[in-house]
């Protein structure tokens, strides 16, 4: 029932399908449709991160468990050019594209856990988790 | 898929009646910021009850679409945003200053008649 999903992430339109598989699998863990809409548009912000700065990427979906927890487990993923300065890049207003420089620090907000590796000219992984209360 | 966009008397009310996505939500801005010209628009609603996510890209296109139609003589009332829509963005740190935001759409025109009033 709740198995791992993947999503290719090449252009916009796939961002909504992630967060929109994203929301589904949330809700099948058992999380409140608030909790969902705080799920869907972190992956939203991941995703839309993908596509523009490394084009392609993807997103992978997963229930998570942890000490009798139940959560939900965000992996975004690419082989993109890769972030020079994480602790910048999770500054707010910090970007070096034309948009809020929201994405990350927001992501990071709306979910629990948050890690990001980042190797330039190899790509970035951010991977988020959220647990039910 | 593109936001229908409704004329009565002098406003505008577009409902976005779907998820869009980024190229839906920047023709959508272009759409309404020529039909302004072309209804001569005093106002705009734009209903957003069937959105159940608004990130930063679909605030920040949201907040243009309002600024650009101010600039082109039209007050804009963006209706409609969902409890849970609206936690996220408060958590994300986003938010629509200086525009106006109603319940929903009865309240948006009521607000676009007062100010005409």
């Amino acid at each position: 029932m709740t198995d791992a999903v993947r999503i290719a992430i090449e252009r916009d339109i796939d961002i909504v399908s992630a967060r929109q598989a994203g929301r589904t699998l949330a809700q099948q863990i058992g999380f409140t449709s608030t909790e969902q809409t705080l799920i869907a548009t972190a992956i939203s912000e991941v995703a839309r991160n993908i596509v523009v700065y490394a084009k392609f990427g993807e997103i992978e979906l997963a229930p998570a468990h942890d000490d009798g927890r139940d959560g939900i487990l965000v992996i975004a993923r690419d082989r993109g050019p890769g972030i020079a300065d994480v602790a910048l890049a999770l500054r707010d207003g910090y970007s070096t594209k034309r948009s809020l420089g929201m994405g990350l620090p927001g992501a990071r907000r709306l979910m629990d856990d948050f890690d990001i590796q980042s190797l330039v000219g190899r790509g970035t992984t951010v991977t988020m988790k959220k647990w039910r209360r | 898929m593109p936001v229908p966009i409704l004329k009565q008397n002098s406003t505008l009310i577009a409902s976005i009646v779907s998820a869009l996505s980024d190229q839906d939500l920047v023709e959508f801005r272009d759409d309404l910021a020529r039909k302004i010209g072309t209804h001569r628009a005093k106002g705009v609603v734009i209903d957003v009850t069937a959105i159940d996510v608004l990130d930063s890209f679909a605030t920040r296109t949201l907040r243009g679409i309002a600024y650009a139609a101010r600039l082109r003589g039209a007050r804009t009332v963006i209706v409609g945003i969902q409890p849970s829509v609206a936690f996220a963005m408060v958590q994300l740190g986003l938010d629509l200053a200086g525009i106006d935001t109603a319940l929903d759409l009865e309240e948006g025109l009521a607000i676009l008649a007062r100010t005409r009033a």
